[in-house]
Formats: structure tokens, C-alpha cells, sequence
């Protein structure tokens, strides 16, 4: 931890180059799948109804983007999610925030934090249905409940993990709550609280798409289950291949602000 | 500004729904520009004081006062400083070092000018960019004391502050702290278990007893000042430095 306290400029790090291979490798990871699934399909392993040749997948790719049925149903997807994932992780926030500074909160709430969390959502999200209807809503609330959970635990550990000493520098400058808030439990608990908002970031596409399987109008669920029964399985593809590349988005997104603010991490290991 | 202690004592809520007394009563008045070291075993009770001092524990019975204000809550003229820098890791030196100032509201850039005036005084020129995990033991404890340096206490309540550190940096920042306290003077209460650092630097030493601490000696340090470090091979400071450990060592039976 402690370095020596001469100040000449720091010898070169090793693997400094190794660092863009290690980027690159996720995408070389990629283009391998691509090339075995070509292979598979090219060789006939297996009936292309099961598995469509990635040229195939492509064309209906390509078709679904130009009548705009791709745009249409991931738009009302994305809606929901952009509407849910800030309403789950905001009451996530408040409500950790509350049981980590009062533990009597703790014991009052967890009977219903534990029953909501031990419920799988796939059971309660035709009850949402029920009392929010068909429309979008009912997906934004099936999303806020999906990403709750993580941010709620991550919020509690991190406030607690909060150093009872800097609390005390703290109390001794005569700083007001909301200093105490915005200068230390904030910063403090943000590491461990942008990892729960990485794992809720993609828990929101389950929540969205399960709460459209069940009953919707429009989104990647329902065109997942209309394909499916129109015997389209590039279509299907497609659609799954667009949930997978919005979780990575919004996944990425989370890691590229957790990069950008946790500076003083990297530099300290 | 003048500090009395008046039957103070602290007992800590133990297993069992007891109480264990952890120091006390004591009481005794540290004048106003005293720099005043505590001494003691180990859990007898040193930081419990200094943390009733700094009004971040409520003692159990007596009261402690500066001047004629009651400590019951962080009062402004008093800073603590801790065995550990106590940094924010997040945030640089510069800012750690601002804190202070951050918190009473100065703008970011008047307090930004103010630590870069202060950092060669705390040999920290070229790292105010530095996190506190890129610096060394005695560097972040330089820090620290720049924090508590901000704050312009009257008085400075300093819990082994240096006490993490090797004999050599030890010594080299208590050296430092007399030369900085040189130039304004403040009542300072610090706690070592350092008996020549406390003969070196204080104009008074009290020794606390075991758990619960109560004062067994009260030793007036008369050696002129200002000090140096080769004050440590005369005949008086030998005298005095044996003294105390006389005193410390009467504890044990
Ligand atoms: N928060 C606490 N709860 C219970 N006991 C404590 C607490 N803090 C300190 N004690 C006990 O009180 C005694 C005095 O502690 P302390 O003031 O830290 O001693 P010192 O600083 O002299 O080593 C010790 O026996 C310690 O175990
Ligand atoms: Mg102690």
C-alpha cells in the first residue's frame, strides 16, 4: 500500500500493452460464436429450423428494421425499462438508505422485502397485469420490483460499510447531515452500490420482457411469441439478439460511469 | 483556552446488561497554551477522554468544559487528530487536506489556494493530486495534521497520532508539530505511549492508572524550549523520562 516518498517519475507498468488485447478479447470472443454457428448451419449439424444460418438471421435483421417492426416493439421495451429502472433503483436507494441508518426499519420491512424477493417474478407478474392493466405500465412496475432488490441490499451493505472514524471527522467538523451524506456515506457506499446497479441494469430487460410474455399489446416479448408461432425462427433470433444487446448497452453504460467516477480505485491498487 | 475536567468518568455498556467503567472519576484543569501528554497502560481509558473531549461521547458522570462552554457536542475550536491519517480515499490530498474548510462553505478555489500555500510546510509539494493510498505512512499523517492545521483549533486533541509510525518519522513529525506550534500557540493534549516523545515535547505529563484511568502522577516538564531532538542525552530529561516510567511501571504488581 504504502509507496516510498521519492518522487521520481514511476517506472513504465508492465502489461500496459497487454491492456488493449484485454479489451478486445470480449469482441474475439463474439466472432468466434458467430464463426461456429456459421459452421454448424453451413455443415447441416443441425435442422436450420432449429437454428438458422447467421446470413438468414441477418436478412430478417435487416427486414425487421426496414418495416420498422424491430423499432416499434423495442421502443415500447426500452420505454418501460427507462421508466422502471430509475423508479426500482430510487426506491431501492431511499428505502436501503433507511434501513441502514435504522435498524428497527430492518426488522419491521424484511418479512416483505423477503417474500417479494423469494417470489419469483415470473408468479406475481400476472397479478401486476391484473391491477395495472395491459398497457406499459404494468411492465414498468414489473421492472422497478425486478431491480429493487439489488439496489436495496448493495445500498444497505454499502451505508453500513461506512467508516465509523471518518463519521466521527465528520461529527468534529460540525458537518450537517446532508454534508455527511453528500461528502461521505455518498461517495462511500458508490462502489458497492454501482456494482447492484450493474446487476439491476440487467435484471430490467427480464423484468420488461416477462411482464410482455404475460399480456401486452407491443415490445420484444410479444414479438418473441408471435414469431415463435409464425414458424419464423430468424425472427425469434433476432428479437433475442436485441434484449441480449440492450442489457449489454445499458450494462456497459453502468461500468463506463463506474470507470469514469471511481478514478481514485484504479489508481489505488 | 483553558480545559477542566470535573469528576469526569465514562463507563462502556458491557454483556450482561453491566456497566464497565472504562475511566475515572478524574479531575484535574489543563491551562490555557499547555501541551499536555497522557500516559497510561494500554485500555485504561486514553481515548475515551480524548473522544469526551472532542464531544463525540457523552460522558457518564462529571462534565469536561473549555472555557465556560459545557462539551456536550464537536465543539469549533477543538480538532482531534487519529492514530490513523483518517483520509478519505476517494479523495485527493488536496481535498482531504480542504476538508475543513469545504465543510464551513469556503469556495473551491479560495481553499484549493490556501492547502497549496500549506503543502511545503507539510513536505507534501507535488502530491496534491496523490490518493491517500499512494502515499506513505508519514505522508498521510501529514496530511492529516494539514487537515487539523485548517481547522485553526485552540486546541488540539492528538490520539497517538503518530504512533503507526517508524521510531524515525516518529519522531521527525513530533519535531514538527513543536515547530509549527511555535509559530501560534494552541493547547494541545496528546496521548503516546512514547515516554521520551512525551519528556521531549510536553510541559506536562499525566500518568492515568489501569482501566479505569485515574490520575496516579502529575509531572510538570520544565526543560527549556524550545526543544530538540539531542535534548534526550541530558542529565535532566533522563531524570524526568525515568521518573515517569517509575511512575508507569508502579502499576504493575
Ligand atoms: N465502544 C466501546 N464499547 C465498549 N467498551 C469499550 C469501547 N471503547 C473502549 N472500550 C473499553 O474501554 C476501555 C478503555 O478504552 P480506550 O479508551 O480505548 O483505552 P486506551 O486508549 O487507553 O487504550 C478498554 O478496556 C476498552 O476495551
Ligand atoms: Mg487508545
Amino acid at each position: 500500500m504504502a509507496k516510498n516518498e521519492s518522487t521520481q517519475p514511476e517506472i513504465a507498468r508492465p502489461y500496459a500493452n497487454g491492456v488493449v488485447w484485454r479489451r478486445l478479447s470480449p469482441l474475439a470472443t463474439v466472432l468466434v460464436l458467430i464463426l461456429v454457428w456459421h459452421w454448424i448451419t453451413d455443415w447441416q449439424l443441425v435442422s436450420r429450423i432449429l437454428i438458422p444460418p447467421p446470413a438468414q438471421v441477418l436478412q430478417s435483421l435487416a427486414k425487421a428494421l426496414a418495416d420498422g417492426t424491430l423499432a416499434k416493439h423495442a421502443g415500447t421495451t426500452l420505454g418501460e425499462m427507462m421508466l422502471g429502472l430509475p423508479l426500482g433503483v430510487s426506491i431501492g436507494l431511499a428505502i436501503g438508505y433507511a434501513i441502514a441508518k435504522a435498524p428497527l426499519l430492518e426488522y419491521i420491512l424484511s418479512p416483505i422485502i423477503v417474500a417479494f424477493q423469494s417470489t419469483p417474478i415470473v408468479a406475481y407478474a400476472p397479478l401486476l397485469i391484473i391491477i395495472f392493466g395491459t398497457g406499459p405500465s404494468s411492465k414498468v412496475v414489473t421492472t422497478a420490483v425486478i431491480v429493487f432488490f439489488p439496489t436495496l441490499v448493495n445500498t444497505i451493505v454499502g451505508i453500513r460499510g461506512v467508516s465509523p472514524r471518518l463519521r466521527d471527522l465528520m461529527r468534529s467538523l460540525n458537518a450537517s447531515r446532508w454534508q455527511i451524506f453528500r461528502k461521505l456515506e455518498l461517495p462511500s457506499a458508490l462502489p458497492v452500490i454501482l456494482a447492484g446497479l450493474k446487476t439491476s441494469a440487467t435484471l430490467a430487460v427480464i423484468g420488461a420482457v416477462v411482464g410482455e410474455f404475460v399480456g401486452s399489446g407491443s415490445g420484444l416479448g410479444v414479438l418473441v411469441i408471435s414469431a415463435r408461432s409464425q414458424y419464423d425462427t430468424p425472427l425469434v433470433y433476432v428479437t433475442v439478439l436485441t434484449m441480449t444487446a440492450i442489457a449489454l448497452s445499458l450494462y456497459s453504460l453502468v461500468a463506463l460511469v463506474e470507470w469514469r467516477v471511481l478514478v481514485w480505485q484504479r489508481r489505488s491498487t | 483556552m483553558r480545559l477542566r475536567l470535573q469528576q469526569l468518568a465514562v463507563s462502556y455498556p458491557a454483556p450482561g446488561g453491566t456497566l464497565l467503567p472504562a475511566l475515572g472519576p478524574i479531575t484535574f484543569d489543563i491551562a490555557d497554551d499547555e501541551f499536555l501528554c497522557l500516559v497510561g497502560p494500554s485500555g485504561c481509558g486514553k481515548s475515551t477522554l480524548i473522544r469526551v473531549l472532542a464531544g463525540l461521547l457523552q460522558p457518564t458522570a462529571g462534565s469536561a468544559y473549555c472555557g465556560d462552554a459545557l462539551i456536550d457536542r464537536p465543539l469549533p475550536d477543538i480538532a482531534i487528530m487519529f492514530q490513523d491519517a483518517n483520509l478519505m480515499p476517494w479523495r485527493t490530498v488536496l481535498d482531504n487536506i480542504a476538508l475543513p474548510l469545504e465543510i464551513a462553505g469556503v469556495a473551491e478555489s479560495e481553499r484549493h489556494q490556501t492547502v497549496r500555500e500549506l503543502l511545503p510546510q507539510l513536505n507534501l509539494d507535488g502530491f496534491e493530486l496523490a490518493y491517500p493510498a499512494e502515499l506513505s505512512g508519514g505522508m498521510a499523517q501529514r496530511a492529516a495534521l494539514g487537515r487539523v492545521i485548517l481547522q485553526q483549533p485552540r486546541i488540539w486533541l492528538l490520539d497517538e497520532p503518530f504512533g503507526a509510525l517508524d521510531a524515525l518519522t516518529r519522531e521527525k513529525l513530533s519535531l514538527e508539530l513543536l515547530r509549527l506550534r511555535q509559530r501560534s500557540r494552541q493547547t494541545i493534549v496528546l496521548v503516546t505511549h512514547d515516554i521520551s516523545e512525551a519528556v521531549l515535547l510536553a510541559d506536562r505529563i499525566i500518568v492515568l492508572s489501569r482501566r479505569p484511568g485515574a490520575v496516579i502522577a502529575d509531572i510538570a516538564i520544565d526543560l527549556p524550549r524550545p526543544r530538540f531532538a539531542a535534548m534526550i542525552y541530558q542529565p535532566e530529561f533522563l531524570r524526568l523520562t525515568k521518573q515517569v516510567r517509575e511512575s508507569i511501571e508502579s502499576l504493575r504488581d
